[in-house]
């Protein structure tokens, strides 16, 4: 087990479902319901994962918990950097907000609501961001068709 | 007379927010901050607005020294804004108590469109989403897709990359300096970036054929070698920038008016910016030594010797004074990759991802097959997840790439520096005057096309 795996199951036992490095890259993968847990621990442990460089999703249809999550952490200390993924879940994806960790968490929660529509509990002003407020359904699903959206405008020609 | 129902024809919001409240209703939630905001400044005909005057004025409190918070809205049109980035301000008086950022004027899709797209495709689409550091954006979607690989980038390539990545840099900065120097009063340091810009892009026209949108780097490594002549021509800007750098600063660095604007303005603890997740010049302003080319050297940057500027006030002026210096350790940069630049290929010999030289198809069958699969059906990536950041101009920029194992990515998202930082505008703007706005939100350095995409 690698030093942050062993860093969130200090924090919060049981959160780390199972770990891989792959092209160096160190993935780590929580329990849903930990993940607030886990990046306050490696946040404020001694690796200092301080920033939150992104944090993003995939959607993935056919598993089970269909919507990916990915949290991209760096440590200002040492350059180290670390993934934490999680799922969402297929049916009503929801997922607690790590704004109370991270405050730039706000913006980047926002984007995956918008294009993914999974919702953030606690999360302070969770609306759309970059699609306009009355756009229906969430962009970036798979199952979103490319070219199906309605024109805008069109009655101002 | 007007209700409160939004169910109703007559609710008295346009019909953009009439749906926000709605969706909000369906979901059983109440309005998020943002769109209680976007719902105060909503547009009104001219007969609405003078309908609601004469409601509010009838409502308010009319005793000397009673004033209410006033709501502007500044954009997404409005010439010092940087862009189609719309701001709307609560001011008392003429100090900023709030500011919300409303984005996504000019979001484009790119990331939907790139998993329509083949691999090869995407790098086209990429370009354009932070419109001033091109070969920041395509560099860091290709550095991922080769990391997925595990193809290997030939020296001189590399070289190459960083070369144009540095040049990439002095054009951005150059930009950013004209355009502040426009939106803070200072117009003739427009005229003197954007004639040293312009000779940047004859450059980037001779090697890649475009002034913008280059598609120069590939997976694998570049286009085509250098042209002939381009060395020459880059060794002459070279020597006279350094120059043209002294004369922006004559003009700025000790300019009362630029001082008085910018000093001690805009400033936030750097853990705070590190909280709003802010890289780049802005971070560093603010004392943090953080720059990826050193903490985490790619592409060869570890070879170079180089300075990361800092500085410790934090404040629009110190952003100033460290991309001011950052163009200097750029052209550094360049002058180590012309005296050292190595020579063989410049792009990896790997048939099934890179395209066969052209002079090839006319006399060998295996490479004029390669070159139908791979430009029919693209090449395959293997399947697995990647992220590969990258310092742009204006911080960390990274592309994170999901491949099932197809020829089309799964995923491509792009974590774009102007979008996390632009952040820290409301909090970098509170109690400041409306005048300091303007230079916050120009020293932030914001691309609206990389925070949209």
């Amino acid at each position: 087990m690698s030093d942050v795996s062993a860093q969130i199951e200090m924090a919060s036992p049981g959160a780390v479902v199972g770990e891989h490095e792959l092209l160096g890259e160190l993935t780590v993968e929580v329990q849903k319901e930990r993940i607030v847990e886990a990046c306050r621990a490696l946040r404020d442990g001694p690796s200092q994962y301080v920033l939150l460089s992104d944090i993003t999703c995939a959607d993935f249809p056919d598993e089970p918990g269909r919507f990916r999550l990915a949290y991209e952490l760096t440590s200002l200390a040492t350059g180290a950097r670390v993934r934490l993924r999680t799922w969402a879940g297929a049916l009503d994806p929801e997922i607690e907000s790590v704004t109370s960790v991270w405050p730039g968490a706000n913006w980047m929660e926002r984007e995956v609501y918008d294009m993914f529509g999974v919702r953030f509990n606690g999360h302070p002003d969770l609306c759309r961001i970059l699609n306009p407020l009355d756009w229906d359904g969430h962009p970036l699903r798979r199952d979103y068709p490319i070219g199906g959206e309605e024109v805008q405008f069109s009655d101002a020609v | 007379m007007s209700t409160t129902d939004p169910r109703t024809e007559n609710f008295p919001l346009a019909a953009e927010s009439r749906e926000a409240t709605l969706a909000a209703l369906r979901e059983e939630r109440g309005l998020t901050p943002t769109e209680r905001v976007i719902a105060s400044v909503e547009a009104y005909t001219p007969q609405e607005a003078a309908e609601r005057t004469l409601a509010n004025e009838m409502l308010a409190d009319t005793r000397p020294g009673v004033r209410a918070p006033l709501l502007i809205n500044l954009g997404p049109n409005h010439p010092s804004t940087h862009g189609v980035l719309r701001l709307i301000v609560e001011l008392d008086g003429e100090v900023v108590k709030e500011v919300t950022p409303v984005i996504g004027y000019l979001h484009t899709g790119i990331e939907k469109q790139c998993e329509n797209k083949t691999w090869w495709q995407g790098v086209t689409l990429v370009t354009r989403m932070d419109y001033l550091a091109p070969f920041a954006n395509i560099k860091t979607y290709t550095m991922s897709v080769e990391k997925l690989l595990g193809i290997e980038v030939p020296g001189r390539a590399q070289w190459i990359r960083v070369l144009l990545a540095e040049l990439n840099r002095i054009a951005s900065h150059l930009v950013w300096l004209g355009t502040s120097g426009l939106e803070l009063g200072a117009m003739s340091v427009f005229f003197y970036c954007y004639r040293e810009r312009d000779e940047l892009l004859d450059l980037f026209e001779m090697v890649s054929g475009e002034r913008m949108n280059h598609r120069y780097f590939q997976v694998g490594g570049c286009a085509q070698d250098l042209p002939p002549g381009f060395i020459e021509r880059l060794q002459a800007f070279i020597d006279e920038m350094p120059r043209r750098i002294d004369e922006y600063e004559a003009l700025l660095t000790g300019n009362p008016i630029w001082k008085d604007r910018m000093k001690g303005v805009g400033v936030l603890p750097a853990d705070d910016l590190i909280a709003l997740g802010v890289t780049g010049p802005t971070l560093r302003a603010a004392g943090v030594p953080h720059d990826l080319r050193k903490t985490n050297p790619y592409s060869g940057y570890e070879h170079f010797q180089f300075e990361v500027p800092t500085a410790t006030e934090g404040d629009c002026y110190a952003r100033y004074l460290v991309r001011v210096r950052e163009m200097r350790e750029s052209l550094r940069i360049i002058q180590q990759v012309i005296d050292g630049l190595p020579e063989g290929p410049t792009i990896a010999d790997d048939r099934k991802v890179v395209l066969p030289p052209r002079e090839e198809l006319a006399w060998s069958m295996e490479a004029l097959i390669h070159h139908f699969k791979l430009v029919s059906e693209g090449f395959k990536v293997p399947a697995g997840e990647a992220y590969a950041p990258i310092e742009s101009p204006r911080g960390e920029m990274g592309c994170y790439v999901v491949s099932d194992g197809g020829p089309k990515p799964h995923r491509v998202h792009m974590r774009d520096p102007s979008f996390v930082n632009l952040q820290a505008t409301a909090p970098l703007c509170r109690g400041n005057y409306l005048a300091d706005l303007i230079a916050i939100v120009a020293t932030l350095d914001p691309v609206m096309g990389g925070v949209d995409r």
